[in-house]
């Protein structure tokens, strides 16, 4: 069996750009980053907005997949700080609109109905309105951006940001319907549009059905979270009862708390079921929330509300311990605690609900009573309507709507030309030398050891004087500079060619972290692994296999899991059988097949 | 950048030795020799020998002379002693730091032109004496720093980079020491770690001098077609002689008394080695037969490598000139400079 690893497709190269492959949109983050290194904030941001569509908003809101995928975090372990620098393009970049596709002046004839206007459905928008599809966007509310708007507080999230970015979109042609419910999926297909794509989100917030959850003295001070901040959001609520408790400890929970905090909850908890290691919310969702405050209990499981003279003066808790047995959580109640309070907050997940698609249409529902989309291609049963966002699978995140609405775009594209949506449209690479010279690349390949850069915030008082003063103050240019050097430029491959190498172990020798190894002939990966200069454990991390080299027929084996991407491999190869050369995925999209793509180079 | 430095990053995983230090803590500064050269894998075997050895870098020093492969002695162990010296003169520079610290270990380093043209009368005392030393010779068969001109031990016949052919016979170091009585004698190659490790670990713990020559091509001008220094020409002519491994002195491990063809013994780590009566075969401790295999190889077009020959009786410089056992850098003023009155009776000793 031959163990040579193929660098002939994007698979293996794509891989080793940890930040990009964890990324569900595949961002090129160690291009744009660069992009920053250079004060290139522009091309940066246009780079992002490519694979993104909303840099601004993400910038500051993403739950980035990246980071914790980032291969720094293998070597000195804090990741490069992607998506607070993906804020300062985003900042500091110049007006984009030049750059922005339009819409032809002479449209293809086709319609496509888009159900909200929030991530997913204007991604689709964003792909489809350039090569001519007229866009017609179906919104319940008065303004566009879905949970970005209701759901994320200002204090995280500035309107003037979120406002540009989705209407930079709109502004390419698409129609929007405002404070337009849909009330019927079948008559909407009437109306004769070629593609329908939901994109509604998961708009229902759980339930916690315990007693005195109904009780008529109770029932006005326990809110259900999304609709909560929508509430706030719109003005409806504008102030909160002192003792608040947030129950659940996910991102929208941190949100809760943190808003409660600014109205009035001066005394705000999260209640959690679980221990620490288990909560839902981001790391670093939890920290902003504790730095303004707000204590966070764990291992408490919600028993009841508890009524005296028909006022809600708390809840009743059980206090659990969790015992690990084969790899199950089980728990037990140790006591029951009362936790005072004047009002409450559910934060305990979403739903996704279609009373508004009718059952007998040609859509498949599943046990739970949800479509049965596609995974690949968007599509439910009934072809031409697609899903994307909260509305495929139940919540996830901004970057993965947008994902799914570059996906769906595609499908539409390919739906509304005839051809079939399951033949995907191939990813392609760019492969291209970095060397400039004697000791000199394209790149910045000196190891930087500086530590991971801390985001500045805005004072606490100043912080709870108004909901709309954001907390996050940005990086200072100083931080930039060093962090954005932080980056290992993973995408500057070692690119390896067999024939050239005459064994010398130079690369070997010089390789800082021991990730190179000429062996024999192996029979496995597994056997292969045990030999190499260090030990390979990090199976999540791929070996790249060359062909038997010349001399010896032996393999030049790179484990590519701490590599540092320092180019010392090709600085001291005699014969360049090792070179640095920048990767640059391909990635296909609606708007640009895969063999016209070519990204924004340095 | 404009010149190359080594990241101090390492690899999260990487084992360590003894003295609780990781093969990075044996290195040194970073190479300024061309990309390629053998004389770095040698280094880079240096690193791994002393490793492995659980060496206290302190306690080494590095001597050279004059030349690339001199350069070297930079490049690893950067906390050790070090004594970058006369063009051909580090074998006599070694044995008078010998002389003076017993305790350390010297690992000279000297190429084709240090040690056979210019210092060949140096080399040779210091194997007459049999200084405690590691004696590495990076033999390339050209003289790099001065752009590639033929060295002592290009072989006849051996083109340069131009194709000008070498006409005037080799020195082998190896032949050389075997007839000067050098009580350990080596041949590796810079490409084939898995034997140079092990030999580099066995000098240096050799009580005497342990020649290593090693083939270590020189990329810019001497791996070409017409070359017998090159990385292809050594790997198609390699021989390896014995298979050599280094096993440091530990408490005696007694094999049971058999008669069976295989007899098993529990090593100190609790691992078991099954022991097969070899068949007759070479003898690293027989001066005549090495000499002899060496020449048959060379006749063969042959390079011969491994331990070839190993005299561990062999008395060294101090046994034989009975010094005192204590180091003299520690001995007491007293006893080092006894004084005028000592100095007078000695030279009376001599009228």
């Amino acid at each position: 069996m031959s163990l040579h690893t193929d660098v002939t497709s994007p698979h293996h190269y794509h891989k080793v750009v940890d930040c990009q492959w964890a990324c569900p949109a595949h961002t090129n983050v160690p291009e744009y980053l660069r992009l920053i290194a250079q004060g290139r904030y522009t091309e940066s941001y246009l780079l992002n907005r490519e694979s993104n569509v909303f840099p601004g908003i993400l910038g500051r809101t993403c739950d980035r997949p990246c980071e914790p995928a980032c291969r720094r975090v293998r070597v000195d372990g804090k990741p490069v700080a992607i998506c607070r620098l993906k804020r300062v393009a985003a900042d500091l970049r110049d007006d984009v609109t030049p750059y922005l596709p339009k819409a032809p002046a002479v449209r293809n004839g086709k319609r496509v109905a888009l159900i909200g206007a929030g991530p997913a459905s204007l991604t689709v928008a964003n792909d489809l309105l350039p090569i001519g599809y007229e866009v017609v966007i179906y919104e319940k509310n008065e303004r566009a951006g879905g949970l970005m708007r209701f759901n994320i507080p200002a204090f995280r999230l500035p309107e003037s940001v979120l406002n540009e970015e989705t209407q930079c979109i709109i502004d390419m042609g698409a129609e929007v319907r405002y404070s337009t419910t849909v009330e019927s999926l079948k008559s909407l297909l009437d109306e004769g549009y070629d593609a329908v794509f939901v994109g509604s989100g998961a708009p229902r917030g759980k339930e916690l059905d315990i007693p005195g959850r109904w009780d008529p003295g109770a029932r006005d001070k326990i809110h259900i979270g999304i609709e909560w901040l929508g509430s706030v959001h719109f003005g409806h609520i504008d102030k909160i009862a002192p003792k608040v408790l947030i129950i659940g400890v996910g991102n929208t929970a941190m949100d809760c708390c943190r808003t409660s905090r600014r109205l009035g909850g001066v005394d705000t908890k999260v209640v959690a079921r679980r221990s620490r290691p288990y909560f839902k919310a981001s790391p670093w969702e939890l920290e902003d929330a504790e730095e303004e405050g707000i204590h966070i209990i764990e291992n408490h499981a919600p028993k009841r509300f508890v009524i005296e003279g028909g006022k809600l003066v708390g809840m009743e808790f059980e206090r659990l311990e969790w015992t690990e047995a084969n790899g199950r959580q089980t728990s037990t109640v140790i006591d029951t605690v009362t936790i005072p309070c004047d009002e409450v907050i559910l934060a305990i997940g979403q739903d996704n609900a279609f009373p508004w698609i009718e059952r007998d249409i040609g859509i498949n529902f599943d046990k739970w009573d949800m479509p049965v989309v596609d995974k690949t291609t968007m599509e439910c049963s009934l072809p031409g309507v697609f899903f994307g966002g909260d509305s495929a699978w139940g919540p996830q995140n901004i970057i993965w709507a947008v994902e799914h609405g570059h996906q769906a775009a595609i499908s539409i594209d390919q739906h509304c030309q005839g051809l079939s949506v399951a033949e995907r449209p191939p990813q392609g690479m760019h492969l291209a030398s970095t060397k400039m010279g004697m000791h000199s690349w394209a790149y910045s390949n000196d190891f930087n050891p500086s530590s991971r850069a801390t985001m500045n915030h805005a004072e606490l008082v100043k912080r709870f004087s108004k909901i709309s003063v954001e907390v996050e103050l940005g990086f200072t240019p100083e931080q930039t500079a060093t962090e954005v050097e932080r980056c290992l430029n993973c995408d500057v491959e070692t690119h390896f060619t067999a024939s050239l190498c005459i064994e010398c172990d130079a690369c070997v020798d010089v390789c800082p972290v021991n990730c190179l190894t000429i062996a024999p002939v192996a029979e496995s990966e597994a056997e292969l692994r045990t030999r190499l200069s260090a030990p390979a454990e990090n199976l999540a991390q791929d070996l790249y296999v060359s062909e038997a080299l010349p001399q010896t027929r032996r393999l030049m084996v790179k484990d590519e899991d701490i590599c540092l991407h320092c180019g010392l491999c090709a600085e001291r190869c005699p014969t360049a059988a090792w070179d640095m050369q920048k990767f640059a995925l391909v990635i296909p999209y609606a708007f640009a097949p895969s063999d016209t793509t070519i990204p924004v180079t340095v | 950048m404009t010149s190359i430095t080594k990241p101090p990053v390492r690899h999260p995983g990487l084992p360590k030795n003894a003295l609780g230090f990781t093969v990075r803590d044996y290195e040194g500064a970073m190479s300024t020799l061309c990309a390629g050269c053998g004389h770095d894998s040698v280094t880079a075997a240096l690193v791994l020998a002393c490793w492995e050895l659980a060496l206290p870098p302190h306690r080494a020093a590095k001597m050279s002379g004059i030349g690339c492969s001199s350069k070297t002695t930079a490049y690893f162990m950067k906390q050790s002693h070090g004594f970058n010296s006369v063009h051909g003169r580090m074998p006599s520079v070694t044995s008078g730091a010998n002389a003076a610290n017993r305790d350390l270990h010297y690992i000279g380093i000297s190429g084709d032109g240090d040690s056979l043209s210019i210092g060949l009368g140096q080399l040779s005392h210091a194997i007459r004496r049999n200084v405690r030393m590691l004696y590495l010779i990076d033999n390339n068969g050209v003289y790099g720093l001065t752009k590639g001109q033929f060295s002592a031990s290009a072989d006849i016949g051996s083109t340069s980079k131009k194709g000008e052919a070498n006409l005037q016979p080799p020195i082998d170091p190896v032949l050389l020491a075997l007839t000067l009585g050098a009580t350990f004698v080596a041949r590796s190659f810079s490409g084939d770690k898995a034997q140079l490790v092990p030999i580099l670990k066995a000098g240096i713990m050799h009580n005497g001098l342990a020649l290593v020559d090693i083939i270590s091509p020189c990329v810019t001008f001497n791996d070409h077609e017409g070359s017998t220094k090159s990385y292809k020409f050594t790997r198609e002519h390699e021989v390896e002689l014995v298979a050599a491994d280094f096993v440091p002195l530990r408490r005696e491990v007694i094999a049971p008394e058999t008669d069976a063809a295989v007899s098993v013994v529990t090593m100190h780590d609790g691992s078991t080695v099954r022991f097969r009566r070899t068949p007759e075969g070479y003898d690293p401790t027989d001066r005549e037969a090495a000499y002899a295999h060496v020449r048959a190889c060379q006749q063969r077009n042959e390079v011969a490598t491994g331990l070839l020959f190993i005299d561990e009786h062999g008395q060294d410089m101090h046994a034989v000139s009975k010094t005192v056992e204590m180091p003299l850098v520690e001995l007491p003023y007293e006893q080092l400079c006894p004084g005028n009155g000592a100095l007078q009776k000695l030279m009376e000793g001599f009228r």
